[in-house]
């Protein structure tokens, strides 16, 4: 079913995409990705998107773990909490530091007072306090108490300790004693015990009911204070703390398990899917051209070697023997992409070219530029790849989105890109991490929907070309 | 054609698909073996072996350092011989390559089958029935979806239907087993009504008809997922297939006669058409049954992708090349069938 015989031009095609609904779409959808692609490249070049998505330096500590994006508040009809900082050397209302020194020694006590407000429905995920102090590890070291105010003036010891390191951090919600302390002053105070799956930071910022008890907590907003006194012993010695409340909540696209933004591994996805589609997919209809173009125009022992390998390549096994290649040599993306184009340049595709090449032969106009003497690589280049190719560029389009998800297949096992963060990676963790058993549905939906969008995309774009090229589809 | 030439191009086609095979292997064999590397693998393993169970070997265990290393030595060079692991790699790859030919698949090198098992032959015939199981059982559905749907369709073209098809066609280019997170996600996450993977319920049952409903349980997602994949665009090929055939010439003139639709259909576009058809649908059956890694790792199913893929992971070398051999061999006698039918029955296939 060729169409050979038809004229194209680049503006007359693109003038008759643009009358199918679909084509708008998906010429639209492209050209966003494409213009993602060439920001996220731009903003975060490469090398910083490898070192964000490794999380080098711990950069990512104060960001909450598995957070889902802020827009899911919109679906819960909830406040959902958002993460929020306080710091003691941060010159702002509500906080307020206060030093004393004890006259005749070199002893110097440290007041601190953070209020902060908290509005939100849902309980934080996780509370941790950063010190960043001034002492001399190897002399006495600052005493330190910590107590919270909730806002009905209610005023819970947290800990007493000693500092040991300037940059101590005091993982407040998962510290055992901490938890012990608290549970205790329950008991003392109030007379509740509160049931097993009460957490620390329901305690800290729940309603203190005797519903504690059978584990039924609320949330409490309103205005707390964190109170620090800490004493100092050595001259020069200082104490100051940032409180990290982490929200469950966090950007447009939600954490993951090490607390990374996801929409880091979201944007960079992009151009590495378009380019890793459009190129597998550009290279091999191009090569399957040629070596088509060549076995149809030779023929005889030529053509009948290129039919054989094209033989051997349909009984290897494709996505097993791509999975191997990519297993046993540890291949970083681009050479996978090669591997897969070397693995796809004598596939199925050849057949049909083969046979339109053949077709084309007997035309008068070739039989024309034989007669005047011009050379075989002068007719394939000038007179039959021109007349072969337009048909083909719907499957090129069309065969985009198989290569997009091929390599996202190949990071759900993987043995995706060691470094560089793609779609099929934020898969491939969201999965190894029961993403599915403990709901973080987000996790798992925000790459498939760009990579459905992409796949769709590139589809439609190559189910329109197809009717403008063979027509014969379109009354169909 | 007389018989002689058919019996002569029958031998030719036989003798090429044959060293096809050959070759496919072949290469197989040296990727899978990384080129002799995977050799060194087995080699270290073997020393490490051997230097344990001489030094826990009472006999030996009160010998000096330097006498166990000796037989250490010796031992290991002797099992080195044994398993003609001293020869170059190149003369072990022709070895290698005429055990595979002679569907000799040997001993994995790690594995071994759920009944404990370490031949190769076990350990896909052990995993082999519940791939055909599931995907034999996806491909038929979808053929006959695709073949009913896709009739009816040519013959209603421009209907609703037809646009919702033609306008769904693209969702086909996401894989089957990107349907199947989304279904898990729904039916076993969120709604709790069927299972994340896997083949049967963990105990499985004793009774061998809540075994079979158990499997079937289990069959449901990965089966749904397959026919979801395939559904808009397998229906949208075979309607346009249909109609292209049905404007042949010969399909005006049987019209322009005045034979009943249903006769024409059946007599003048079906039959003709239906040898693409199967060719497909026989190719893509035999390349079912080596399993898809994927959708068999996303649904947990214990079929021969899996056990590639287990293999791969643990570099299993007998393993690799006596599934592709497996596959290789199915593929080519299907391929060399269905050119001699083809050869016998369609008149406009010319044997030379």
């Amino acid at each position: 079913m060729s169409e050979v015989g038809m004229e194209y031009s680049l503006k007359g095609i693109l003038r008759e995409l643009l009358s199918y609904k679909s084509g708008i779409a998906s010429i639209v959808i492209l050209a966003l990705l494409i213009g993602l692609s060439v920001y996220t490249v731009v903003t975060i070049p490469p090398q910083k998107a490898i070192a964000m998505w490794r999380g080098e330096n711990n950069m990512w500590i104060e960001n909450p773990r598995n957070a889902a994006p802020e827009w899911m508040a919109f679906f819960v009809h909830k406040n959902l909490p958002k993460t929020f900082k306080v710091a003691s050397w941060e010159k702002s209302f509500g906080i307020v530091k206060a030093e004393a020194p004890l006259p005749g020694t070199s002893i110097k006590k440290i007041h601190i007072e953070m209020s902060f407000n908290y509005p939100y429905d849902d309980f934080p995920s996780e509370v941790n306090i950063f010190f960043r102090a001034k002492f001399n590890a190897s002399k006495n070291t600052p005493l330190v108490k910590i107590y919270w105010i909730k806002p009905d003036g209610t005023r819970i010891p947290v800990t007493e300790m000693t500092m040991r390191d300037p940059n101590q951090i005091l993982y407040v919600s998962v510290d055992q004693q901490i938890y012990n302390n608290l549970v205790m002053w329950l008991q003392k105070e109030k007379g509740i015990t509160p049931y097993k799956t009460v957490t620390t930071q329901q305690i800290l910022f729940g309603k203190i009911t005797p519903a504690m008890a059978q584990g039924k907590v609320d949330v409490e907003k309103g205005a707390y204070k964190l109170v620090v006194d800490a004493t100092t012993y050595n001259k020069g010695d200082d104490v100051d703390l940032k409180l990290v409340v982490y929200g469950t909540v966090y950007g447009i696209a939600g954490t993951d398990h090490l607390r990374r933004p996801l929409i880091i591994a979201l944007l960079w996805g992009t151009p590495v899917a378009i380019a890793f589609g459009l190129t597998a997919s550009l290279a091999i209809s191009i090569i399957q051209l040629f070596i088509a173009t060549i076995s149809g125009w030779y023929a005889g022992i030529i053509d009948s070697i290129i039919q054989r390998i094209t033989e051997i390549y349909m009984i290897i096994p494709f996505l097993p023997f791509l999975i191997m290649m990519a297993a046993f040599y540890k291949l970083d993306i681009w050479t996978i992409l090669a591997v897969v184009i070397v693995l796809s340049i004598f596939g199925a595709g050849i057949k049909s070219t083969r046979a339109l090449v053949m077709q084309i032969k007997e035309y008068p106009y070739v039989e024309a530029a034989k007669a005047y003497g011009a050379s075989d690589a002068r007719i394939i280049t000038f007179y039959i790849i021109p007349k072969i190719l337009p048909p083909l560029v719907p499957g090129l389009i069309g065969s985009v989105p198989g290569f997009v998800f091929l390599e996202a297949a190949l990071s759900l096992l993987g043995l995706g890109d060691p470094y560089l963060p793609t779609w099929g990676k934020i898969i491939n963790d969201a999965y190894n991490n029961g993403a599915l058993y403990k709901g973080y549905y987000y996790w798992i939906l925000e790459p498939s929907f760009m990579l459905i969008v992409t796949a769709l995309a590139f589809a439609m774009l190559g189910f329109a070309l197809d009717k403008i090229v063979n027509p014969r589809l379109r009354e169909m | 054609m007389s018989f002689k030439g058919f019996v002569r191009y029958t031998a030719r086609r036989g003798i090429v698909l044959f060293l096809v095979v050959v070759v496919a292997i072949y290469i197989t064999i040296i990727v899978a073996n990384m080129g002799g590397k995977i050799d060194e693998f087995v080699k270290g393993d073997l020393y490490l072996q051997i230097a344990q169970q001489v030094k826990r070997d009472p006999q030996y265990k009160n010998l000096p350092g330097s006498e166990q290393e000796k037989i250490i030595k010796a031992k290991y060079e002797q099992e080195i011989k044994r398993l003609g692991l001293d020869k170059p790699f190149f003369q072990r790859s022709l070895i290698y390559l005429k055990d595979a030919i002679t569907l000799n698949l040997g001993r994995a090198l790690y594995m071994t089958s759920d009944s404990g098992s370490k031949l190769v032959r076990n350990i896909i015939l052990e995993r082999l029935p519940a791939t055909v199981l599931l995907f034999t059982t996806a491909m038929v559905i979808n053929f006959f979806i695709h073949l009913f749907l896709g009739l009816y369709l040519s013959r209603n073209y421009g209907s609703l239907f037809d646009k919702i098809v033609i306008a769904l066609a693209p969702t086909s280019t996401i894989p089957g087993w990107f349907y199947g997170i989304f279904l898990i996600l729904i039916f076993a996450s969120w709604l709790h009504v069927l299972p994340y993977g896997g083949l049967v319920d963990v105990p499985p049952p004793t009774d061998p008809v809540a075994y079979a409903l158990s499997v079937l349980k289990h069959m449901i997602l990965p089966l749904a997922s397959w026919i979801i994949s395939g559904f808009f665009l397998g229906i949208y090929g075979t309607r346009t297939f249909f109609l292209i055939f049905s404007t042949e010439d010969y399909v005006e003139a049987a019209r322009a006669k005045g034979l009943p639709g249903r006769l024409i259909e059946r007599r003048y576009i079906l039959r003709p058409s239906l040898p693409p058809i199967i060719t497909n649908f026989a190719l893509g059956l035999i390349g079912s049954w080596s399993g898809a890694i994927i959708t068999e790792t996303v649904f947990n199913w214990p079929g021969l992708g899996l056990v590639t893929w287990t293999a791969i992971q643990n570099f299993d070398t007998p393993v690799i090349v006596g599934v592709t051999v497996i596959y290789a061999y199915l593929l080519a006698v299907t391929v060399f069938l269905l050119d001699i039918v083809y050869g016998l029955v369609d008149p406009r296939i010319k044997l030379q």
